[in-house]
């Protein structure tokens, strides 16, 4: 439920308020520097944070091994123990390693919802807002049966009653997410066929598909960036949820809402188990919706909470 | 009787009625196909995986008519449920309608003080943002909200549990208590961690809301007439406040997302936990009643809210809500 978002008239972007500081004068790449500089430091913050988490994702199945590795003799141990920075849970599992791990599933999952209910939201929403009609009552009328539920609900619900592993469960919130993404795309275009450009379309004779693709889609796009960076951040939150409830991941797999639940009847011998993936989400969350937030504010996309 | 029938809000409601008729029985075929097409064997949670005879499966089917066409099941739970039946628990054997009295109450008084704790708190911070445009404190509220929109409840729920519970023992680990004060006392971190989304998104939208309203015409205007800070505040707070009361029902909806989570992770025996357990073991009569009281919480809620909004605002009544 992060953000519904429309395109504003007039651009937020000098409402940051931030003084641009001393634009250093390096000749070597002094561009980049000079860019790299206007960015506000929490959101430098948070691009640095995601890069980071990009290059776990891409290194987890490396660490896959060594991280679920169990010690059952070893048990739980807590922080501090030698070897085991942040101790190990009931399985004797190094706590920081399978964290690490983790990240993968919690952020890979997300990115694919994210994206796979744009497309959906890109070609429903267009169809809805261009073709109007038949079309458009049909899936407005959709995405509002699915919208009248708590999204978080649904999910558990319906990924519940599917079962099924990792990619059934993305599959399934591809689906619930869609409508969200489709009404703002729609809303999106309504706003701008109206403009003098697409007139002229129609003027040209040109094919509705073409006008979509060609001259509507690249209006629509700083919406379309916006919603996957906060949509994103709304995954992380939905699949950790679901996988706290054990739904959608193996036990036994590297998972930041699996170890929370584990970590639930740890809370004495070794709170790390649940504090260190549980300020993983939190983190990584918030850094998505930050970076949402501010690309929001410089393309011009106003958010309405 | 025409003319009450053309009037636009008696004609609002009963299109808002029958959205919700609508919805209702939308949402209950869907969710009765998915358990129905779901993998899984009923007759699986119910014997166990020990080794039964034909016989026994095939009484099992028999009793729960498993074997029957789909439409036929729907059929026959949609006629009882209109006729007040909702039927019985297969998991436990108990009446849907009982457990869902057993354990509103709880889930109720949860919401309730999480939703006076996100509102109470939400409103007057989102304020004081708006007020303080640009400023530290500005900058301050909105990160923290921030943070409060990024955190997933059961990851707070926990963080708050380690925090008041184990480390310092202001609060109890699990449990509900005895009486009213301690109940309270009980449901102390679990309604924190559960209004920590909702209170964030308040105070995003109050902000919002508030800041739109100091860029119009009439705030200048009465400012420029020379009104006290205190008259204009309450010119614009009035305006500021509607789009705020009328997402009621969106935040219900929101508190009733976490609540399954925040029951879960504190052991609370309400109506979330109830649907947690009875989502995996395929119980359907109590997914479907369950689902089918929270749309029914919602909508009412925005209708209720649309109403007030409609004997609010004299230009709505005559022009009609929404589209």
């Amino acid at each position: 439920m992060s953000a519904g978002v429309t395109i504003s008239p007039e651009s937020d972007a000098s409402a940051d308020g931030r003084p641009v500081g001393p634009v250093r004068r390096a000749r070597v790449a002094g561009a980049v520097v000079r860019r790299l500089h206007r960015l506000p430091g929490s959101v430098a913050l948070s691009i640095g944070l995601l890069a980071v988490v990009l290059v776990l994702v891409v290194l987890a199945p490396l660490l896959q091994s060594a991280a679920t590795a169990q010690d059952l003799l070893l048990g739980t141990t807590p922080a501090g123990t030698p070897g085991h920075l942040f101790g190990t849970d009931d399985l004797g599992r190094d706590v920081l390693r399978l964290s690490l791990a983790g990240t993968r599933s919690a952020v890979l999952g997300p990115v694919a919802i994210a994206i796979g209910s744009m497309l959906a939201g890109i070609v429903a929403g267009m169809v809805a807002g261009y073709l109007g009609g038949f079309w458009d009552t049909v899936i407005s009328r959709s995405t509002d049966l699915v919208l009248a539920m708590p999204p978080i609900l649904m999910a558990i619900v319906v990924g519940g009653i599917v079962g099924g592993g990792y990619w059934v469960t993305v599959g399934v919130l591809v689906v619930l997410f869609a409508p969200s993404d489709i009404r703002m795309i729609r809303a999106a275009v309504l706003q701008a066929r109206n403009q003098p450009y697409i007139e002229a379309t129609k003027v040209l004779g040109l094919p509705a598909w073409r006008v979509m693709s060609r001259h509507l889609l690249p209006n629509v796009m700083p919406v379309v960036m916006t919603n996957v960076f906060l949509n994103v951040a709304f995954a992380i939150v939905a699949m950790s949820s679901l996988s706290y409830l054990g739904l959608g991941v193996s036990p036994g797999a590297a998972d930041w809402g699996r170890q929370l639940a584990d970590g639930r009847s740890l809370l004495y011998l070794n709170p790390a188990t649940a504090v260190v993936p549980g300020l993983l989400i939190i983190v990584v969350a918030t850094a998505t919706n930050l970076v949402g937030d501010w690309l929001a504010d410089r393309l011009g996309v106003r958010s309405v909470a | 009787m025409g003319r009450t029938w053309r009037h636009p809000v008696v004609r609002f409601i009963v299109r808002r009625t029958a959205g919700t008729v609508v919805l209702l029985l939308g949402l209950s075929f869907i969710v009765f196909a998915l358990l129905y097409l779901a993998p899984g064997d009923l007759t699986k949670n119910l014997l166990g995986n020990r080794r039964v005879s034909p016989e026994a499966i095939a009484a099992v089917r028999e009793q729960y008519h498993l074997d029957d066409p789909f439409f036929l099941q729907y059929g026959r739970w949609l006629l009882a449920a209109l006729h007040g039946d909702l039927g019985v628990s297969i998991r436990s054997g108990a009446g849907v309608w009982s457990m869902l009295v057993d354990r509103g109450g709880l889930t109720m008084a949860l919401t309730m003080i999480a939703f006076v704790l996100a509102v109470g708190i939400g409103v007057p911070l989102g304020f004081l943002a708006a007020r303080r445009r640009n400023t530290a404190v500005d900058r301050g509220v909105v990160g923290a909200a921030l943070v409060g929109v990024s955190a997933p409840s059961f990851a707070v729920g926990l963080l708050l549990l380690y925090a008041f519970a184990v480390m310092l023992g202001w609060f109890p680990l699990y449990g509900v208590g005895d009486g009213l004060l301690d109940r309270l006392w009980h449901l102390a971190l679990p309604a924190v961690a559960l209004a920590t989304g909702l209170g964030a998104l308040v105070i995003k939208m109050t902000r919002t809301a508030v800041l739109a309203e100091l860029e119009q015409d009439y705030v200048t205007f009465a400012r420029a007439r020379g009104l006290s800070g205190r008259t204009v505040s309450r010119l614009y707070l009035t305006n500021a406040a509607i789009p705020i009361v009328t997402s009621a029902g969106l935040m219900l909806a929101f508190l009733f997302g976490g609540t399954i989570l925040v029951e879960v992770t504190f052991a609370l025996p309400g109506i979330g936990l109830l649907l947690s357990e009875s989502i995996t073991f395929k119980d359907v009569p109590v997914v479907q009643a369950v689902t089918l009281l929270v749309a029914l919480v919602i909508a009412g809620t925005s209708l209720l809210v649309d109403l007030a909004y409609l004997a609010l605002d004299p230009r709505v009544r005559r022009t009609g809500v929404g589209a």
